[in-house]
């Protein structure tokens, strides 16, 4: 904590009124951590109530994805049933109808890379642009762009199938990747977060050195970027990986589907009229869904956190 | 609260016209025009026309909007969708708040695990909660079922028409508390070290500071997740179609404004009245969270 390096040491209680200067928030002690508080029994009972809501409803489909067809009628929904069918049902689910479980996930895995993948670039281009350079239009880009976080994906999704339609896109990978390469979010997390991130000074620099912007921004400005990147990165990965309505309408040909589509499609087939009883299938590829999300969430941890609450200091 | 750092960080040379930068915002407005400029003004070309019976379509001026609003079933997926905000949005919000204040009291025992343990099912797909919890509230092999067969009656059910929207707001709530709070939480952890220690040495207690300090804080993400929930509330889609398949009974094929819209084009092949839903819906969205954006920082100034 060299930053708060206070001149008089003694000062005490005297000095907290002083204006001084403020820590950079990255290397910001959480406040109360410092002093001795004491922890409190009843709120983290009422927390564990919290947490209990959140963590049942993923424990139910744990267990559940355990049972085959008949203990999953027949038993308990939160404790096991009589046979642990879990590999089995893995089985099932990748290899039902020739492994078309093993494609969605393979088109969802394109629909994350490509579309979060790009929506990441162009909003890590574009927020940088808008923090560190002083270009005719800026403002109303900044207008523009504002305006459209208001404006949700799923309001413009009937229009966006009505154009693509036109276009003869509806149906193509493309009808997926394109909406979800624009996120107005991100660009305001990266915008804010570069401005203070990446100090003018060493831009000016690089200038003087006679390095063009290009090179500047990829071998300076991108690692300094990274903890925010990585936090639109993970965020814009959730978006496409659970999106839903758009690849719903625009596409029509199973072969395309995303998961969360092909799910719902064995849940609906599971229910309809002429059931067939898949039950255990949609139960086990659901777990199947969030298992890389959630194993991507726990390992990155770190960074998206700190992204969050650097981009929460200009709210 | 945007426009003060946009101010600030406004940069160096003004005197001559600087290009540079649109190297760099140049491909994401060039593609923010055709993936959301584009179909916006497409649809609302759209709206202005009809499907004729003979010879494809016509002008039709704003015959669309005044159909629309003399429309019973969009009233009724617009006041259903305008209920569950109301009454969904305040809970959800109030819960995620009052975990955020916890976490951040630095209280608890292994604060850590509860902010992900809460913040988890976030990361599952909208599509996958409403299956789990469709399963849940079913009779069959659901938790609902067991919990009735305990009561001895048929207490819960989820399905009815009377209970329906709040097990969907349940499942709304259960995708979204986490995320919020992690907004909120984040928002706390950047409050000045001085500021509670000031506050200490006033004698202020822990509710005082929380008032005075914590939720003036909050204020700006309170309204950022307000604005996020609304939006999300009239969109509502995700959870009435998965859970239709359960209850076709009880939700209709213009449960929300979203699925009339859906509805329409998809199984009426009305495109033009279905672009119209989907316009009017986004306009009411924006002017009702600009309000609350206004609202939010005129507070902001007092």
């Amino acid at each position: 904590m060299s930053a708060i390096a206070t001149p008089e040491p003694a000062a005490g209680a005297a000095q907290a009124r002083k204006p001084r200067k403020r820590v950079p928030y990255v290397r910001q002690q959480k406040p109360t951590e410092g002093r001795r508080v004491k922890k409190s029994i009843l709120l983290t009972i009422v927390m564990a109530i919290f947490v209990i809501y959140s963590v049942v409803p993923l424990i139910w489909l744990i267990v559940n994805a355990t049972k085959d067809q008949g203990d999953l009628f027949s038993s308990f929904g939160l404790w096991f049933g009589s046979d642990f069918n879990l590999f089995q049902n893995i089985a099932d689910t990748l290899t039902y109808r020739n492994g078309i479980f093993v494609q969605w996930f393979g088109n969802t895995l394109l629909y994350v890379v490509v579309g979060a993948g790009g929506a990441t670039l162009l909003a890590t281009l574009a927020g940088y642009g808008l923090a560190k350079f002083n270009f005719p239009g800026r403002r109303a880009v900044f207008a523009v762009v504002l305006g459209a976080v208001a404006v949700p994906g799923t309001a413009l999704a009937v229009p966006t199938f009505l154009m693509f339609s036109q276009l003869g896109l509806t149906n193509t990978p493309w009808a997926v990747i394109l909406p979800s390469l624009i996120s107005p979010f991100g660009l305001y997390l990266i915008w804010t977060y570069a401005v203070d991130a990446v100090p003018t000074e060493i831009l000016e620099a690089a200038r003087m050195d006679g390095a063009s912007e290009f090179r500047t921004f990829f071998t300076i400005s991108l690692r300094l970027l990274s903890p925010g990147i990585v936090t639109v990165l993970l965020f814009a990965v959730v978006a496409t990986w659970n999106n839903y309505f758009l690849p719903l309408i625009m596409l029509s040909e199973p072969t395309w589907y995303p998961l969360t589509v092909g799910l719902s499609q064995w849940s609906s087939q599971a229910t309809g009229v002429a059931a067939q009883p898949i039950y255990n299938l949609v139960i086990t590829g659901a777990l199947l869904t969030i298992v890389p999300i959630v194993v991507a969430f726990l390992f990155l941890q770190r960074y998206w956190q700190s992204g969050l609450s650097a981009g929460s200091v200009k709210q | 609260m945007a426009s003060v750092t946009l101010t600030q960080s406004r940069p160096m040379r003004r005197n001559r016209k600087d290009w540079r930068g649109w190297g760099f915002v140049g491909p994401f407005m060039i593609v923010f025009l055709a993936v959301l400029v584009a179909p916006v003004v497409y649809a609302i070309v759209l709206t202005l026309f009809r499907q004729q019976l003979v010879g494809g379509s016509g002008f039709v001026g704003l015959e669309n909007y005044a159909l629309l609003f003399q429309d019973p079933k969009f009233w009724e997926s617009l006041f259903r969708v305008t209920l569950f905000l109301v009454v969904q949005v305040p809970i959800m919000l109030i819960l995620s708040l009052l975990a955020a204040l916890a976490i951040d009291s630095a209280r608890l025992h292994g604060t850590g695990f509860f902010r992900i343990a809460i913040f988890l099912p976030y990361a599952v797909p909208g599509v996958v909660a409403a299956l789990i919890w469709g399963f849940i509230y079913g009779n069959q092999f659901g938790l609902t079922g067991s919990i009735n067969d305990l009561l001895g009656a048929d207490i819960l059910q989820p399905f009815s028409s009377d209970w329906i929207l709040a097990s969907i707001g349940n499942i709304v709530t259960w995708e979204f508390m986490g995320y919020n709070m992690l907004i909120f939480y984040a928002a706390l952890k950047v409050i000045p070290a001085d500021l509670y220690e000031a506050a200490e040495i006033d004698g202020a207690g822990q509710f005082r500071i929380i008032s005075g300090i914590k939720l003036p804080a909050l204020r700006g993400s309170i309204v950022i997740a307000t604005i996020f929930s609304i939006i999300g509330s009239f969109q509502l889609f995700n959870e009435p179609n998965l859970l239709k398949a359960l209850a076709p009974n009880v939700i209709s094929s213009y449960f929300t404004p979203n699925m009339y819209a859906y509805n329409l084009s998809f199984a009426g092949q009305q495109f033009n009245y279905s672009a119209t839903v989907a316009i009017v819906m986004g306009i009411i969205t924006a002017v009702i969270a600009y309000i609350v954006q206004l609202r939010g920082s005129r507070q902001e100034v007092r």
